[in-house]
């Protein structure tokens, strides 16, 4: 008996040093909640069965991605070793300690050259032009738009557009033939609307809404290096971009006062508008009959050309950095390397994934595989973004505050909205020392 | 009556004949609850304090730097802020005063009998007994303007509720009315059956007539209860976030609660927010005393 209970207490023993080494093991990676997510947790399915290592990505809704991230970051939690952390968290979280340095790991790899340059310089890099590195770019993302094929084909439709505008309807090559698209399309009586938009002002839907239309105009938000906005944000070309944004709001469906990539998916799906912002991230969905019953008449476009000719795009996207506090950081190195290699990132790009690798990029294969990805393609190489210093959050506040009264709300001007802004934000820079 | 001070447990009582001495009642149940109010009330409002005077940002690992009133003299000066404080003024006067009137009225209607007074009542309560983000979000369903239900039914067409910012407002407020009247009228309607019955019988002798009645005899009456139910509201609307979150971003129904959220957790501002959170509590506590001062008035009465 004595025995017996000596040797059961052993396997229990044995059991459970043997459970705790699969734990060890296992790794966590913490993303938000949406498509892109379930296909890396397909991806890391296949890293498991190459390398016996099992890898869990664990998601929370988009609202409190941040706030979640980031309490468990500052609590030092080591509860995930990876994180796919949005591009403006970059300042943050190399300043406060809470990603691993991968410098080293870019060069050995030359990941530069890997990854296509807009990606590193915006998911991977901090301070701008350091040479300091904190992410392996992962999924890439900007804004497109999609459209209404069957509406914009329609042969009464492209007649009487000629006749109004003299010129043909077609997908806009500028944001001059945008506005007059949705002003053509907008037709409350029909309960047919020009166009969708972010107005969402709660976190930075909005504020990357409008980026599109400043980037594009030719304009900045600031100069990067010296911090300096004073002439950047509010110079004439940003204020004749964000008059042209609010002019966009009055094509809108009604209420469209609080809007991200839910509702402007669903402004195609539900028939509302004809042409609709969005991340390309969510266009799988506007392919698939089964979410949008007009898959077949949907098309896509990249960010058009302002009047100069200057062509950016908002972007989004994530890249994969190791948290300081995990304890299978070297563990979480290997799954990079495997994670960069060139195959991984072409099973990645199969699976729905957005791969940043240049190579996989540019190759005939992907950017033939759906109708969007030629115009993501040639997005990504014109793709810029948001400050990504530490106090980014109190940034885009006060971009909030400002913008959304203006675009919604009808206060004020154009210019006095910029000027406003400018002033704030030379504010939060003067308090943390930025600027003089 | 005076309030009789035990230092000895009652002989009577039930805990004597369970055999809890005075001292095992103080070490089971008052010691805990005191550490646990220390632990996690007192001293967290504490640590907060100390933090409202630094420029203390809880997402880098930078050391906390004293900067004594600053935090409170930005706070203070600060446009946005103040257009938070007027906004949530505006709230609570709105949504409060819209409890008392509908929820007394309804307290008024069933003091009565009549059939199935008990289920309409409870059906009235249900509102209360939902939870805000659920409430938030169907409301907005409620007021969407292109299919919701209440444009329907009211006719308003496209009628943007929550997207005009002039409006968005008055419709959580609205929804806030919805909510929490009923609690009114639950409070209301303990105050009103508690009556005396022949005090109205007195005025129906003298001809009173049902408004002299409601003025004299009703309302002073109910005052005391309601002035709770007051108290209770304010507190409570003073201090909205959910509702407000979910239905509408307009920095027109930007409530405080909103902002400091804001400011605490996506900012990561956590000494300002510190300092702001003060500023709130203090608030609250002032017009908390303004209302138990008065309350205690109308009991003397």
């Amino acid at each position: 008996m004595r025995k017996k209970l000596t040797s059961l207490l052993a396997g229990a023993a044995l059991a459970a040093l043997s459970a705790t080494q699969v734990f060890a093991e296992d790794l966590v990676i913490f993303w938000a909640e949406w498509d892109p997510a379930n296909f890396l947790q397909e991806l890391v399915n296949e890293y498991e069965a190459e390398t016996g290592v099992s890898v869990t990505v664990e998601t929370t809704p988009w609202s409190d991605f941040q706030t979640k991230a980031f309490t468990e970051f500052n609590a030092r939690g080591s509860a995930y070793d990876m994180i796919v952390g949005d591009s403006q968290w970059l300042g943050a979280a190399s300043e406060g300690g809470h990603y691993v340095d991968l410098t080293e790991f870019f060069n050995e790899h030359k990941l530069g050259e890997v990854m296509a340059p807009a990606t590193v310089k915006y998911y991977a890099e901090y301070p701008g032009n350091s040479g300091k590195f904190w992410a392996v770019p992962a999924e890439g993302d900007a804004v497109g738009w999609s459209y209404r094929k069957d509406w914009f084909e329609d042969p009464k439709e492209m007649a009487a557009f000629k006749a109004k505008y003299g010129y043909d309807l077609a997908p806009p090559k500028t944001w001059k033939e945008l506005t007059d698209i949705a002003e053509f399309f907008h037709r409350p009586d029909e309960n047919r609307y020009g166009i969708a938009i972010y107005t969402d002002n709660s976190y930075d839907a909005m504020v990357m809404g409008v980026e599109n239309a400043i980037f594009s105009y030719g304009a900045e938000l600031g100069n990067f290096e010296t911090y300096e906005v004073e002439g950047y944000i509010n110079s004439d070309a940003s204020v004749a971009a964000l008059e042209n944004y609010k002019k966009l709001y009055s094509f809108t469906p009604p209420g469209w006062a609080k809007t991200f990539f839910v509702e402007n998916n669903q402004a195609i799906t539900e028939n509302l508008a004809a042409m609709s912002m969005n991340y390309f991230a969510f266009f799988p969905a506007l392919l698939n009959e089964a979410t949008n019953p007009n898959a077949k008449n949907t098309g896509f476009f990249a960010n058009p050309a302002g009047p100069t000719g200057a062509q950016h795009a908002a972007l989004g996207g994530q890249g994969i950095s190791i948290v300081s506090y995990s304890k299978n950081q070297e563990e979480s190195m290997k799954f990079l390397e495997w994670f960069i290699k060139d195959e991984t990132q072409k099973r990645w790009a199969e699976l729905g994934g957005y791969t940043a690798s240049a190579k996989v990029l540019e190759s005939e294969e992907f950017r033939k595989a759906t109708p969007y990805n030629e115009a993501f393609y040639q997005t990504m190489f014109k793709v810029k973004d948001f400050w990504a210093v530490p106090e980014f959050a109190e940034l885009l506040t006060a971009a909030n505050q400002r913008l959304y009264p203006y675009i919604v709300g009808n206060e004020g001007t154009a210019k006095e909205t910029l000027d406003a802004l400018a002033g704030d934000w030379k504010k939060t820079f003067k308090k943390y020392g930025r600027t003089k | 009556m005076t309030a009789k001070i035990y230092t000895r447990l009652d002989a009577n009582s039930a805990a004597a004949a369970k055999g809890f001495s005075d001292l095992s009642i103080r070490n089971l149940f008052i010691i805990p609850t005191i550490a646990f109010l220390i632990i996690f009330n007192v001293f967290p409002l504490l640590y907060s304090l100390g933090y409202s005077f630094t420029d203390f940002r809880a997402s880098t690992n930078a050391p906390a730097n004293f900067v004594g009133l600053r935090n409170y003299r930005e706070l203070l000066t600060d446009p946005f802020i103040w257009r938070n404080f007027t906004i949530t003024a505006k709230y609570v006067i709105i949504s409060v005063t819209g409890q008392v009137i509908v929820g007394f009225g309804l307290a008024m209607l069933l003091n009565r009998e009549f059939p199935l007074k008990g289920l309409v009542t409870t059906l009235l309560l249900l509102p209360m007994m939902l939870s805000m983000a659920v409430v938030g979000l169907f409301w907005k369903l409620l007021y969407d303007p292109s299919f919701g239900i209440i444009n329907y039914f009211l006719g308003l067409g496209k009628f943007e509720w929550l997207a005009d910012p002039n409006v968005a407002l008055y419709a959580i407020a609205l929804t806030d009315i919805w909510m929490w009247s009923p609690f009114v009228m639950l409070l209301s309607l303990a105050g009103l059956s508690a009556v005396p019955k022949h005090l109205y019988e007195a005025a129906e002798i003298d001809r009173a007539s049902s408004l002299y009645t409601f003025f004299r005899i009703t309302l002073p009456l109910v005052a005391p209860i309601l002035m709770i139910a007051i108290i209770f509201r304010t507190m409570e609307a003073f201090k909205t976030f959910d509702l407000a979150y979910i239905l509408s971003s307009q920095p027109n129904a930007e409530l405080i609660a909103i902002r400091l959220y804001k400011m605490a957790f996506l900012e990561w501002q956590t000494g300002m927010s510190s300092a702001f959170a003060y500023i709130v509590l203090i608030m609250v506590v002032a017009i908390t005393n303004i209302y138990v001062k008065y309350l205690n008035k109308v009991k003397e009465r």
